[in-house]
């Protein structure tokens, strides 16, 4: 069975990528344009993986993976965030509140199709 | 004994002398005789008794006139010779023994003489080392004063306890600066001799500064110690605080050594206002920001649609076309933000090499200046903005046009040249230009880029690193119509900070008032009455209204005051505020004070003035001239502003009907007359009240002639005399 991914994130230009690339890559995926959608779409699609955007509208990412982090029963949903801001104390938060891994833009998507197959134990 | 009851028992000796042997002779004779001889002798005697006592007589008068006289000049002479002496001694210096009498007193008399000129000579030596002595300290006092005043730092020196002995002119003007309010109290709120710098700076703060001082001076390290601190306004300012040691004496040697970090009698304050640079330095962050993690976002962006084209080269046409502009978008956006950054924070992201603000002409007449002395090549200016500031390094930029001077007149000997300045926006345009043939853009890329010489003097610059420094730009241009061409140097234009005003520069010209060092040994300067008069500090102050009747609706519309400070009249910490009244000025009044409808529209009410005026007379005693009719105005307001003036009142009319009870009058002018001060009063409330300031400096020295050396003292003559019963 294909693993699902929701990507997360309020731009477009952004999205449209991950989302061909991913799909290309053989995962089942959703998106989500702002923190509230995507605590909605988590429950409503169950995705072993989200792609969270930590500088959106309404709920920053670090508040959803927060609250994410809060349901027990959603221990093993695996949470990548990405980020546009590069410094080490933002890296440091987003791992200490519970993030799986952190990539900050821009990287290749070579880079983070490994980074995700790798969380997801896919060779 | 008294001289004239020893002349008299002298007599009486004498007297004694004369007869005593004559009797005692005869009285032993007599008892020696036989009856028969006695009788003999006694008619013998009887009979020759009148020439006997005659002659006896004789002899004592003449005897007695002898030792008058002899007592006149010796004894009584010498007393006067005394008392002439104790006069020299005391009173009157130059007075002399006169020589008269025998000859012993009159040689006495020229030795003391002698011994009072030599005496005079050596105080004359004295007195005249102690003036030179105290003129060269007051030249050195007035040389410190005048060489703070001209520093660039603001500087101000205080006592232990915080106050304000000593400030500079720039101090002054940083805290104007400070000083958020409409009205021109000159700084003098919060700056001013024997004020607190509490009032500017926290006391919390200023004495940790101090503890930490101490600190270093125990430990044997640097006694200094910096902090930053924001004011009321949330200005920031840098503070660096040295103490103010005490002089080590010569002789006294090693002993006090040790002594010093206790002994500390107040310090130094340097005081920048860093407000500017922090904010410049936070616009700098964010420009960073703004192109670093700004472009992170749209970076991501295209390096995935880049990647997705890359490595899938046969996806649909449509999906492709979807990825193509989403490149194209965000180096769009990229593009613009990168724009929009440059615009925003130029001013931040210059080259940091110091510049310093100079008025362009300025600039321009020196470079002239050195042309002219270096290469005798004649210039003039043609078009000059004269208001306009440049950002520049001076030296390297006179040196640069005199360079490209030398450089023209080498290859094209053009017979002047001329300076031409304009400006558009953020950049000033200095044109050096000439008429000549057109030059190759090879040539001035060499002279750019060589190490500039001219006329024997040589630089490791170039012209390209002195525009560098600048952060502006150089080009070469045709004018082909006129036949000439020019040299444009584009150069950041500067807004001037304030400067002082000519008015305050002059005024500041006529003496230093910015220090006073006495106020050293001034220690708490809270309001007691019974303190000499001459030691406290006041406020004079002079109100002009609308009219004589206070409580029938007339207002303030100046007031101008100034402070006395340890005996002396500042001029240069003033308050000088005209009022809006609120109501028409009488037409009738307009002629006495002189002041306009026009000038008191828009000025600020008398709810916003006298709050600032309240601050500016705080912890002084008030001094006015007929006080109880400004008194009477400003009491009329307390309910209003909730601002009551409860500090003493000394009124100039008052002390001067106490000192002079029976003159006609003590108006103003008529005292100024007679106290022979030289001042014209116009009814305009600063010149009134500084001229009753010199006034109460006049009459200290009467007061205290009178026993009146202190405010309770003054008060109490005051309420005395007979105008003290004039009401308003």
């Amino acid at each position: 069975m294909a693993h699902k991914i929701l990507i997360v994130d309020d731009e477009p230009n952004i999205v449209i990528s991950l989302e061909f690339l991913l799909k290309k890559e053989g995962f089942e995926i959703a998106i989500a344009g702002d923190g509230d959608e995507a605590l909605a779409q988590v429950a409503a699609f169950n995705p072993d993986l989200v792609l969270l955007d930590v500088m959106m509208p309404k709920k920053s990412g670090y508040e959803v993976c927060e609250i994410l982090r809060l349901d027990p029963e959603r221990a093993k949903l695996l949470i990548l965030m990405l980020t546009a801001k590069g410094r080490d104390t933002e890296v440091a938060k987003g791992l200490a509140i519970g993030a799986d891994a952190y990539m900050t833009k821009p990287f290749s998507t070579k880079e983070l199709i490994a980074k995700v197959k790798s969380l997801l134990g896919v060779a | 004994m008294k001289a004239k009851y020893r002349f008299l028992a002298a007599v009486a000796v004498l007297g004694l002398l004369m007869t005593g042997p004559f009797l005692v002779s005869l009285l032993l004779v007599w008892l020696d005789m036989q009856a028969g001889e006695r009788e003999t002798l006694a008619r013998l005697l009887l009979s020759r008794l009148p020439t006997g006592t005659v002659m006896t007589l004789f002899g004592f008068a003449i005897g007695a006139i002898i030792l008058h006289k002899l007592f006149k000049q010796y004894v009584e002479g010498l007393l006067r010779m005394a008392e002439t002496l104790r006069l020299m001694l005391g009173a009157n210096r130059n007075f002399r023994v006169s020589l008269d009498g025998p000859p012993e007193v009159r040689q006495l008399a020229a030795a003391a003489n002698d011994l009072a000129t030599q005496r005079d000579a050596l105080m004359d030596d004295v007195e005249a080392q102690i003036a030179r002595a105290k003129a060269s300290v007051e030249e050195e006092k007035n040389r410190l004063a005048a060489l703070m005043s001209e520093l660039a730092q603001a500087v101000v020196v205080c006592n232990l306890d915080g106050r304000i002995l000593l400030y500079n002119n720039r101090a002054r003007l940083q805290f104007k600066a400070l000083t958020q309010g409409p009205t021109s109290a000159a700084g003098g709120a919060l700056i001013g001799l024997g004020r607190s710098i509490h009032s500017i700076l926290e006391k919390g703060q200023v004495e940790h500064a101090l503890e930490v001082i101490r600190q270093r001076l125990a430990a044997g390290k640097t006694a200094l110690a910096n902090f930053v601190t924001t004011t009321r306004g949330g200005q920031l300012l840098r503070v660096q605080m040295v103490p103010v040691l005490p002089v080590p004496t010569p002789g006294s040697g090693d002993a006090d050594e040790a002594a010093p970090s206790a002994a500390f009698s107040g310090y130094v304050l340097t005081v920048e206002n860093i407000t500017h640079n922090i904010e410049q330095e936070g616009r700098r962050d964010q420009a960073l920001l703004a192109l670093t993690e700004g472009s992170r976002a749209a970076l991501g962006n295209i390096r995935a649609a880049v990647g997705n084209l890359i490595d899938y080269p046969d996806m649909e046409t449509e999906l492709r076309e979807r990825f193509v502009k989403v490149v194209a978008d965000e180096a769009d956006k990229m593009s613009r933000s990168l724009d929009q950054t440059m615009a925003d924070f130029s001013d931040s992201l210059k080259t940091r090499w110091p510049l310093e603000d100079a008025l362009a002409i300025d600039l321009i007449a020196a470079a002239q200046r050195r042309i002219g002395d270096k290469l005798n090549l004649p210039s003039k200016i043609e078009e000059q903005d004269d208001a306009l500031w440049i950002k520049t390094d001076s030296f390297s930029l006179v040196l640069a046009l005199t360079y490209l001077a030398g450089k023209l007149q080498d290859h094209y000997a053009p017979r002047e040249l001329r300076f031409r300045l304009t400006s558009a926006g953020r950049l000033a345009y200095l044109d050096l230009i000439w008429a000549g043939p057109a030059m190759s853009s090879e040539t001035f890329y060499t002279w750019e880029m060589d190490a500039m010489s001219v006329g024997g003097e040589s630089s490791p610059l170039s012209l390209r690193d002195v525009i560098d420094r600048h952060g502006g730009e150089i080009w070469y241009q045709r004018e082909k119509a006129a036949h000439r061409a020019f040299f444009r140097f584009v150069l950041p234009v500067a807004t001037p900070e304030a400067e002082a005003d000519p008015e305050e520069q002059q005024r500041s010209a006529e003496r230093p008032e910015y220090y006073d060092f006495d106020l050293f040994n001034f220690a708490d300067k809270s309001i007691d009455l019974d303190r000499k008069l001459a030691e406290l500090t006041y406020t004079v102050f002079d109100t002009e209204t609308t009219g004589l009747e206070p409580s029938n609706g007339d207002e303030i519309i100046q007031i101008g005051a100034a402070r006395i400070v340890n005996n002396r009249l500042l001029h240069q910490e003033t308050f000088d505020q005209i009022v809006d009244p609120g109501i028409p000025l009488k037409p009738e009044s307009i002629p006495i004070h002189g002041i306009t409808e026009d000038m008191v529209r828009g000025k600020p009410n008398i709810d916003i003035v006298l709050p600032a005026f309240h601050a500016f007379c705080e912890d002084t005693v008030l001094i006015a001239h007929n006080a109880a009719f400004d008194m009477r105005f400003l009491q009329l307001k307390e309910e209003r502003t909730g601002l009551a003036f409860t500090q003493p009142v000394l009124d100039t009319l008052l002390l001067s009907a106490v000192v002079h009870p029976n003159q006609e009058s003590h108006k103003l002018e008529a005292i100024l007359e007679r106290l022979g001060i030289n001042i014209d009063i116009r009814h305009n409330a600063l010149e009134d009240a500084l001229a009753t300031g010199e006034v109460f400096l006049k009459l200290l020295p009467l007061l205290e002639e009178k026993g009146i050396t202190t405010v309770r003292q003054a008060l109490e003559a005051s309420e005395k005399t007979w105008f003290a019963r004039v009401k308003y």
